[in-house]
């Protein structure tokens, strides 16, 4: 089973076909671009009481273009924290996020943020609310309609478009939430537990959809989520975080091909990638 | 994917839809036939209490004596001094100025403080110890700042309906879920958009409850302040009538006063519907 788990201390190592194969292009010389490159990151929380709680430590990775990877842990290890730092939405107590070879400081129209909510405005239709962020970059939204309404159609919501959101499922409402995110035409996208309150059923089917709309528009995502299945699913490598302080286990390669169904589930290769990950998110030692 | 949206009929005040189709007309329309049957009660043991058990009339009035001074005052031109119309419209106008004036006041200062948390808690102390004042206490000392015209009415009932708004804006501020905030955030949005597009909104089904009960506080407050003193007003026609014990035309003036309190707050009622209306539909749109 060692040799069968491809580890990439050397990130340079080949990934998932579609991207290596995606990224050596847009590289040119079989180099691949990092979109993100994290360097010794470092966040601790002040505490009420004494001092402060680590949340996150000795984090250095990094994600290439056209990517698709996740972030799986305990609840609590400081995933979404790393989201956070990746969006620019908190500053890292030490250590650096580039983005596209710039170092962060704010939040960048390069990246959008899925979260774990919908965070739809419920006095705005779901086409004004798609068109919000184009709103905050205060660009003219009559520029974004169109590709707006196609991307409600891509997600099958096309004909809720002027609908409020209190008429929509909760499925329906999170694929909203993504159209608002893509419609600013990210390079990253940032999806922190988006499908974490849905049911299982709506859960695979938003799985299969986002792998779909992954293809389909070339984003790089980066998949925050507390289901190994799922990260093993939808990934091209999986980060693997110890439990708090959160730190970097492992990162694997999910060498499985695609496009991807849920069969792929059942296959001994799926299940290899699962029995390897389960001990590393627990305790230290991988004694559960 | 249709059959996932809410049914517009399970989101009607009114009940979920089996009972729509099986209760009676009763249950259909309590407001139509209870509330006249509470009324009719209500008349009928007055009317009791005064031609049986017999109440004297100086401290109950019959019904139909109350009934005459109401008619009696109504059937007046709006200009003439000896008439209701001309009253209850001073009244009415020192309420709707004061009203105005003082939730305007309450609901921007009420934003300004929550969103500036120093302004907010340099000046807490002084909102408390101001709003456990007993507003009323200052009806006096009108007079002497204003004399006995309309000022000293608008200023009081500024002063009783500011608060209500206040506290209201700023727990509803308090209330803004933060991943809206982190959402303009990630989308790099300005301290305007913000406030414009996000938090005021959000903060709407406070306002209104605010405003509700300062429509009601507001009547109360053009009425004190002409109890102290005043050249005309529903206020000062009760102070007369009761000096010379006329009891049932003091009757007809407070039923008035309840009237015109309550289609206040209708009032409010009605545009909190017309621009609050997702805060309802969201709420059981969440329980179903």
């Amino acid at each position: 089973m060692e040799g069968f788990i491809r580890k990439s201390p050397c990130l340079r190592e080949p990934m998932g076909h579609a991207s290596a194969i995606a990224a050596s292009l847009r590289a040119g010389v079989g180099h691949a671009v990092a979109l993100i490159r994290a360097r010794g990151l470092l966040k601790t929380y002040p505490t009420a009481s004494s001092g402060e709680v680590t949340a996150l430590q000795n984090l250095d990775f990094e994600i290439f273009d056209g990517e698709f990877v996740s972030v799986v842990g305990q609840s609590g290890c400081g995933k979404s924290t790393l989201l956070k730092l990746l969006a620019g939405l908190l500053p890292a107590t030490t250590g650096t996020v580039e983005l596209n070879g710039k170092p962060l400081y704010g939040p960048s129209s390069e990246a959008a943020v899925v979260f774990q909510s919908p965070v739809l405005l419920p006095w705005r239709t779901v086409l004004d609310n798609v068109l919000l962020p184009i709103e905050f970059r205060g660009l003219a939204r009559s520029r974004y309609r169109a590709s707006a309404l196609e991307l409600l159609e891509m997600v099958g919501l096309r004909d809720f478009a002027q609908r409020y959101p209190f008429e929509l499922s909760g499925g329906m409402q999170q694929r909203a939430a993504l159209v608002r995110a893509l419609v600013q035409d990210p390079r990253l996208l940032l999806m922190d537990e988006p499908f974490g309150a849905l049911d299982a059923m709506t859960r695979e089917l938003m799985n299969i959809e986002l792998l779909r709309i992954w293809s389909q528009s070339r984003k790089t995502v980066l998949f925050i989520t507390h289901s190994i299945a799922e990260a093993i699913f939808l990934s091209d490598r999986v980060i693997a975080m110890t439990p708090r302080p959160g730190s970097i286990a492992d990162i694997i390669t999910i060498d499985l091909p695609r496009p991807r169904d849920l069969s792929i589930i059942n296959t001994e290769r799926f299940g290899h990638y699962v029995a390897y990950l389960r001990p590393l998110l627990d305790a230290k030692g991988g004694i559960s | 994917m249709t059959s996932q949206a809410v049914n517009m009929r399970e989101i009607e005040p009114s009940g979920p839809p089996m009972r729509v189709t099986q209760g009676g007309i009763v249950r259909r329309y309590p407001q139509l036939t209870i509330s006249p049957a509470i009324l009719a009660a209500l008349l009928a043991g007055w009317w009791l209490a005064c031609n049986i058990l017999g109440a004297p009339a100086y401290v109950l009035p019959p019904p139909q004596e109350v009934l005459q001074a109401t008619v009696r005052g109504l059937s007046r031109a709006p200009w003439d001094v000896a008439g209701y119309w001309y009253h209850a419209g001073i009244t009415l106008w020192e309420a709707l100025a004061g009203f105005a004036l003082g939730s305007a006041l309450g609901a921007f200062l009420g934003l300004i403080l929550s969103h500036w948390p120093i302004l907010g808690r340099s000046s807490y102390p002084y909102i408390v110890g101001f709003q456990s004042l007993p507003k009323v206490a200052l009806a006096p000392l009108m007079v002497v700042w204003f004399g006995f015209g309309l000022e000293g009415k608008v200023f009081i009932t500024a002063i009783i309906t500011f608060f209500p708004v206040l506290v209201n804006m700023m727990a509803g501020y308090q209330a803004v879920e933060p991943e809206r905030i982190e959402l303009a955030r990630s989308c790099n949005a300005s301290e305007r958009h913000l406030l414009t597009k996000i938090i005021i909104p959000s903060c709407l089904p406070f306002l209104f409850a605010g405003l509700g009960v300062a429509s009601v506080l507001s009547i109360i407050g053009a009425v004190v302040g002409e109890f102290v003193g005043a050249r005309a007003g529903l206020g000062m026609l009760l102070m007369q009538y009761n000096q010379s014990m006329e009891i049932a035309p003091l009757f007809s003036i407070i039923l008035l006063l309840a009237i015109i309190g309550f289609l206040m707050n209708h009032a409010i009622g009605l545009i909190e519907r017309r621009y609050c209306f997702w805060a309802q539909r969201s709420r059981v749109a969440a329980r179903t």
